[in-house]
This record gives C-alpha cells, structure tokens and sequence, in this order.
C-alpha cells in the first residue's frame, strides 16, 4: 500500500460470537459467555487495545435471524440465539474500559424518546464522554408483535405491493427522525452550567437553563426537559447504517456517521455519491456525514486462507454466508489495500464486522492497525478526548445557550 | 443471636433530605459519586443499593423547583455500571409500571441479573398523571384506580418473558451443534393491559426473577405488595406506626398462599452518627435548619395549605388564609402526601402557638427528625431493637450528605451491628440479592398467577377485615376518586 494515507477512523461491529451464524461452532468462540459481562469486557478491550475508534454493539428487539440478510428467525436450537441489551452492556462495559467509545443500538419504533434520550446520556456521564447510538428502524412484525401497540404490516409481506411496502417504510423512516431529534433536543435541554448550587438564594439549578421541548409531531409529543442533565459531549455521537436513499436522508437528517454497504470500487464511488445528493436535499447541519463503510472481514491466519475459513464456517452453519455488506476474505494486506483505496474515494471510516470475533478481532488489532500505523494512517495512541472529538466532530454547541 | 437487619444504601435524591450545600457535598451526576456511594454500602456489607425515579422534573408554583438536587442519571444505565464496579451489593433500581413495556423491561431487568450474577431488583412504581404522560407516547395514560392493575399485569409479563427460557436452555454444544436446548424464549401473554406473544431473546436471569420492590401506601398499593413484592419501602419506619403497617401488610400475606417472611418490610431511615448522643443530637438540629431555608419551608408549607405561599415571610406567623382542598396542579411530579389538609393546618397553628415558632421554624419542626440519631451504639441498638420488636425487617438509609454520607455509618455502626451477630461479617460466595434477603427461589409466573387467582376468591373476607386500616388509607383514596 502507498505512505501517503491521511488517517481514518475505524469501528469494530461486535455481535454475538461474531457475524459468522457459524461463528459459535468455532473453537475458541467463548460461546457460553455471550450473556457475561467479562466476554464483552474482553472484546471492547480487544478493540481498545488496537486504538479503535469505536465499537458497535447490534441490538433487536427479536431472536436473531438467519444472516444480516434475513431476520426470520431459525428454528430449532442449532443457531446462537438471544441477547443482552446493548445500552446497558455499553454502559458496564464503559467502566471496564479507558477509552474507546461505545455504540449501542437501540431502535426508534418500540421505544420511548424520553428514556432513550437518557439512557444515552446516562452511557455518556458513565463513559465520561465516550457514549453514541446506533440508530434502528425496526419493520418486523414479530417485533411489533411483541410490545403489542401498534401493527407493523407490509414491510416483509410478500403479499403487498411495492407502494405500501414503501409508504410503509417512510413511515417508519419519518417516525426515526422525529425521535432522534427529539432526543437531541432533550441532550441540550439542560444548558451547561445549570447547575449553580447558589447559596445565596437557596437555589440549585437555574431554571432559566433548563426548557421545555414541547415537540409535538405525527407520532407522539414530548414535553422536556429531560430528567437528566446535558451528557459531556453535549451530543453523544449519532450514527446509523444505510442501503438506500431514504435512510441514506434519515441520516443526513440527524445522524453524524453513517454506515454504508458497497461492494465493490465502483459501487463505493457511487453510494458516496448518493450520500452528498441526500445531504444537499435535507441536511441542516454544517458538518458533513462521516461515512463509514462496513465490511465482514474472514481473514487469512497462519493455518487457513480467508477463504478457506469461510468455508469451514458455512459448513458449520449450515449454508453459505449472505450479508447486506461486502465479504471480504483475504490477508490484512489485501484488506488494508481496499481501506486506502476507498479512503481515496471520500470514505472517512470503516466498520469492520469480524466473522469471528475471537480470530478476526485480533487479526484487526494486532496485524491491520500496525499497518495501518506503519503507513501513517491510523493513530499511534488515544488522545484524552471525547468520541466526538476523536471523530472530528466539532463542538457541540447548545441550541439554547446564549452567547455570552 | 438477633435477627439479620437488613440494609439497603439510598443514593439521596431529588428532595431536601440532602444537603447540597454542604462543603462535602459532590456531584449527584457524575458517575464517580455512584462509584463511591456503592462501594462505600459494599465495604458494609450491605444488602443492596437502591435508586429513585422521577420522570418529569417537579414545578411548583408552575415552575421548575429549584431549591433541592434536580436532575439525575437514568436508573438502569447507572446500575449496570455498578455492577462493573462491585461484586457483591444487590443493585435495585425504581422503574415506573406505567410508561414502560414488558418485553424490554423484561430484557433490561434480565440483562442486569445477568451482568451483575444476579443482584438486580426492581421497585415497581406506579405514578401516572397526566403532567407525567408528557414526556411520553401516551401521553396521560390510566386513570388512577388503574394503575396497580396494570402494574400487576407488567409484573406477570414480565414473569411470563423471564420464564420463557429455560434455566438451562444455553447449552453451546460446539461439537452437536446446539446452541440452546428446550424452551428458549416462547411466550404469550394477554390481559387487560396487553397483548402480546413470539419470542423473547434474553435468557433467564441468574435470580430467576429479579426481586421485585413495591412502594406506595394505598389499600390497592399494599394489596398489590402482599401479592406481588418481595420486598416493601416504606415512609412507616418507627414505633407503633410501623409496627402497624408491618402487621398490616404481614396479615396480607396468607391470602394469596404467602408466608410472612415471603415480603419483607423496609421504611426509609434517615440517619446521624455522633461520638455521643448529645453531638449526634446537635448535629440532627444543625443538619434539619440546612434542610429547610427559609424559600423551602414556604415550599414544604405550600404542600399543606395547597396554595402560593411566596408573599409571606418565612421568618413571621403562619399564614392567615385557609389552606386550599381542591386537588390542584400547584405541585406536580411529587407524590402529596397530607390527607387532610385542614386539620393539618389546625394542628400547625396550635403547634405554633405553644412554642411561638415563625414560619420557617414550624417547618423545621415538621420536617421529620432523622430516623436514628445518636452514638453509634444507640444507632446500633435501635435498629436490632426496631428489628426484634416488629417496626421492619431492616432499613433503607437516605444518607443527607453525597456521596460520603454513608461513611460514618459503615466505618461505626456496622461493626457493632456485625458484632452483634445482626449483619453479615462477609458475603457468602457466589450469593445472590435474593439470598442476601433470605427469599426462597423465584417461583414461576404461572404460580404466582394461581396464588393470586387463591387471594382473589378470599378477597370478599379480606376486604372486610382490612376496615381496620388507619383511616387515612380510606381517605386518600376517596379524595383521589
Ligand atoms: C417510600 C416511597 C418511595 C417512593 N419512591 C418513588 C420513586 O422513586 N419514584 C416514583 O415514581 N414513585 C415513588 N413512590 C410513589 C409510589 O410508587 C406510588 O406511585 C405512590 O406512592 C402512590 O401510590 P399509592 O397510592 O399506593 O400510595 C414512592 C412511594 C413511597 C411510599
């Protein structure tokens, strides 16, 4: 690869035993850990250990399913099944770890704003400043079936056509903005410094600094203030993963980062494109998306070949290995090699699925970030900053505070 | 050999119990203060820690109170933190029945258990009004006589989803290629409140179920406690009032196939440690005058006379007008408290009288002394006594100082207690909140559904033996009708 690299920021996407369904089979898979705090403690120090910017931890309000293509659960006991919640595993992780930032997902249809908002702030006073979100739609109707409020029909149903698939779908993508953005609004409800704890008068807080959000859209209505003071960042990080135009505008609505999926150079150029298109329509923020591209790594070890290991894990799955993302086998070379290569087309990240979390975690951060390192693309060490800072994102000012 | 004490740490709240502008005062924010608080109660061997919820900031007057802490973190993201940060102390945390739903409390409740190895504990609340629908999709959502209904119903989903795996159901058999082996995560559960089936994807808890609080004074809510807790908090936390309320609730218990020890009793104690009583007296005095300014004690006044009290002066006379009986929105998010507002009025001019106290010094007067003042001893000896003589079976102490107010506590009175045989001298292995309290094993949804279905049919001879409740307990109801 050339010297000439800027550097770039880099995500671990944790799930499970890894993004393999095979995954758990392997041998040092730490299967029957899944649900323990120490296993995930592991992993985010793994990750910590390479300098990563940032780990992803996925979420759902369902069993898994099939692969990150096909929700539908599997039946039968053969597939690794359940989770922890991701908020919180993120915020025992934060106490374990020093640096790296936590992502957690937590999806926009079943939940509340209100607690979301929290929760989120919570992660970022727990982390001092290293907290995000990963924000999900969810269109399943086995999900809607279990809070039992509302009907989530036509999204997966084979049965309905493609106009009520996509009204359907902005629906949801429409309800999502609203709720990230009333959760931003409840962060800068509380103005930093509310707290004055002034004797003289006897008063704690300055109400003046703290407002009501009175937000009031189609699919709900939130008061405010939030109950809990602004999080250390101000704006913890605000990411999501996209296919398609109408996330891709979701995102350029409210997210800071953004996940993509190419496949190859030419889609990577073109996706890119979309994003700029989707941000010149609809974004009001002056900082442009961060755009992340996701790639599932298998990668080549001393015993087997990438590919030779994506074998053996599709035989242990039972069939072969579809993702939304693209598959990349192959040495830390090859990988670090497609890394600069997008990076030249405008990429300002990458969110690394490892198919095995307990091989391919440490092949990222003890063989990739050397490299990386070497060509003078990723950091040597971490700053003492917040995830915005590390990212680059600029100060996040309160839309309420009053130049002073 | 007295009996255990119990004792759980409250991290202080959002009231004037705490002295924020104490100089040791610290953050009730950042999460170093939780740290330290936490640590603190396991160094004595506490059973648990608890947290409050408030989901709507408090107004008065309209606007946002400001003279107490305002303002905290979210309950379960603190507690899962502390369970990075302890390994013994049971984590129990206040979470509202109303404005949640069961599959992902259900799951945050499980992933907490899991997490800690099984220390959680949730204090289900049930306050809903329409100022704290607000904040929420529902907005105003139940009306009063229904809230415990459906917070039995969150329970038993609950239940439901935390049963649906199976304790043994994650098998990771690499070699055979099973991941989980019999029930794994398949429920229905449908009431009044919910409708709702598929797949739940957490599995069973350590506990079981995580032990299950209840706080609040109603007929329907003790009656839901005698149902549904393992544990009670309480303000009934001295003398013969609490040994009332302890007899009351215990009685409760047979109806629905429960046996005494089955819920457990524990008011909040506030609490002064001295070198000798006379000191700790003294500070008691010194500690109530910081709690109550003279801009708080118009406010704890407003709460009685239901009125804007801003124009008196809180150093002169009571204030002359009546106080108001209709239920207003003067306060909002706070649970009231007085019953009968124009007694209470009556007794504070008497009280005023006879002592020749102004404004604010009444409302030093009525602002509860601490619970337990005095030497370490004396402390020691009141809680065993409390304990032994029916008032509770242990105390959840509000320290006024965050976050080092437990400190004096722990580093006097628990070796005494210790020493006395009424508190653990370590945790025992591998032991879980639910053994700290000495409750038997979780029994499944379906029990409790049965047990309850037993109490329901006893209810019409219940109902009549229960006219013996204090009055107060009739009248609030009918006034909240
Ligand atoms: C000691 C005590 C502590 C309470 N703590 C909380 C709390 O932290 N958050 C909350 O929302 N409600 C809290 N409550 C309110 C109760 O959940 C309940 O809503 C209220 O007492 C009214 O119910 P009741 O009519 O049965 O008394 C508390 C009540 C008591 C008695």
């Amino acid at each position: 690869m050339t010297s000439s690299l800027s550097p770039i920021h880099l995500a671990i996407a944790l799930d499970g035993t890894g993004w393999h369904p095979g995954s758990w089979r392997q041998p040092h898979s730490r299967a029957a850990e899944v649900f323990s705090g120490a296993y995930w403690t592991d992993l985010a120090r793994e990750a910590e250990h390479g300098l990563v910017d940032f780990v992803t931890i996925e979420d759902s309000f369902t069993v898994q399913g099939a692969s990150p293509l096909d929700p539908t659960p599997v039946p039968g006991g053969g597939r690794l099944r359940g989770r922890l919640d991701a908020s919180l595993l993120a915020s025992f992780v934060a106490t374990r770890t020093e640096h790296i930032g936590l992502v957690p997902t937590i999806t926009t249809t079943h939940t509340e704003p209100f607690h979301v908002s929290k929760n989120l702030a919570t992660l970022d006073h727990v982390s001092n400043g290293r907290g995000g979100w990963r924000v999900q739609v969810s269109g399943r109707p086995g999900e809607a079936e279990h809070f039992g409020r509302r009907r989530i029909p036509g999204f997966f149903d084979p049965e309905a056509s493609s106009e009520e698939k996509s009204a359907r779908v902005n629906e949801l993508f429409d309800e999502a903005a609203d709720v990230v953005e009333v959760v931003r609004q409840l962060w800068d409800s509380w103005e930093d410094g509310a707290e004055i704890r002034d004797s003289a008068t006897g008063r704690f807080i300055d109400r003046d600094k703290l407002h009501y959000i009175d937000f009031e859209g189609d699919f709900f209505s939130v008061r405010g203030p939030s109950i809990t003071p602004r999080p250390p960042q101000g704006q913890p990080v605000v990411t999501a993963l996209g296919h398609a135009t109408i996330p891709y505008e979701l995102a350029a609505r409210g997210a800071d980062v953004l996940f993509v999926t190419p496949h190859d150079d030419d889609s990577a150029a073109r996706i890119l494109g979309e994003v700029r298109d989707a941000e010149a329509r609809v974004r009001a923020d002056e900082t442009p998306l961060l755009v992340f591209a996701d790639l599932e790594v298998v990668l080549d070890t001393p015993e087997a070949s990438g590919a030779q290991r994506l074998t053996a894990l599709d035989e242990a799955a039972g069939q072969e290995f579809a993702s939304d993302a693209l598959i990349v086998t192959g040495s830390v070379t090859e990988l670090a090699a497609l890394i600069g290569r997008w990076q030249a087309l405008g990429y300002g990240g990458f969110r690394l699925r490892p198919a095995e979390h307990a091989v391919d975690l440490p092949l990222i951060t003890g063989s990739l970030v050397p490299l990386l390192q070497e060509a003078g693309a990723f950091r040597t060490a971490y700053d003492q900053t917040t995830l915005r800072d590390r990212l680059g994102l600029p100060l996040a000012a309160n839309r309420h505070a009053t130049a002073s | 050999m007295p009996k255990q004490v119990i004792l759980g740490a409250h991290f202080p709240g959002v009231n004037n119990t705490t002295v924020w502008s104490d100089p040791r005062s610290g953050s009730h924010i950042e999460f170093e203060s939780f740290r330290r608080f936490a640590q603190a109660a396991e160094r004595g061997r506490f059973d648990f820690l608890f947290l409050a919820e408030g989901l709507a900031l408090r107004e008065q007057r309209g606007h946002i109170h400001d003279l107490d802490v305002v303002g905290r973190p979210d309950t379960l993201p603190v507690l899962a933190a502390l369970a990075g940060v302890t390994e013994h102390l049971g984590l129990v945390g206040t979470i509202n029945a109303t404005f949640n739903e069961p599959y992902e409390l259900a799951r945050q409740f499980a992933t907490l258990d899991l997490l800690s190895q099984g220390r959680a504990g949730w204090n289900v609340v049930t306050s809903s009004d329409a100022f704290t629908g607000a904040n929420f999709r529902r907005g105003g959502y139940l009306p009063r006589e229904q809230r415990y209904a459906r917070a039995q119903s969150q329970v038993t989903a609950n239940r439901h989803l935390w049963d649906s795996w199976g304790q043994d159901a994650v098998v990771a058999d690499r070699e055979a290629g099973r991941f989980t082996d019999g029930p794994a995560g398949e429920f229905a559960y449908a009431s009044e409140f919910f409708d709702i089936h598929g797949t739940f994807n957490t599995p069973r808890p350590p506990q079981g179920h995580p032990v299950i609080f209840q706080a609040g004074d109603s007929e329907d809510g003790r009656e839901f406690a005698a149902r549904t807790a393992d544990a009670i908090f309480t303000g009934h936390g001295s003398g013969d009032d609490g040994r009332a309320f302890y007899r009351d609730i215990k009685r409760r218990l047979a109806c629905y196939g429960r046996r005494p020890e089955d819920l457990k009793i524990l008011p909040a104690a506030t609490f002064i440690v001295g070198g000798t009583d006379d000191e700790a007296h003294r500070i008691s005095d010194e500690v109530r005058r910081q709690q109550v300014s003279g801009q708080t004690a118009l406010l704890i006044l407003e709460r009685i006379w239901n009125r804007d009290l801003r124009d008196y002066d809180p150093d002169g006379p009571l204030p002359d007008i009546e106080p108001e009986t209709q239920p207003g929105t003067l306060i909002q998010g706070r649970v009231q408290h007085v019953k009968d507002p124009a007694a209470e009025v009556a007794r504070l001019r008497e009280l005023a009288r006879d002592k020749n106290l102004s404004l604010r010094e009444v409302a030093i007067e009525i602002s509860a002394r601490q619970n337990f003042v005095g030497s370490p001893e004396t402390i020691a000896d009141a809680l065993i006594d409390a304990v032994e003589t029916g008032v509770s079976d242990g105390y959840i102490l509000v320290p006024h100082i965050t976050p080092g107010g437990l400190d004096d506590f722990v580093d006097q009175v628990v070796p005494i207690l210790t020493e006395r045989g009424a508190l653990r001298s370590e945790y025992a292995e591998g032991s879980t909140l639910r053994d700290h309290l000495a409750l038997g094993a979780a029994r499944p949804a379906t029990d409790w559904e049965a047990g309850s279905a037993a109490g329901q049919a006893d209810l019409s001879g219940h109902e009549s033996a229960s006219h013996d409740l204090p009055s107060h307990d009739l009248t609030e109801q009918k006034e909240s009708a």
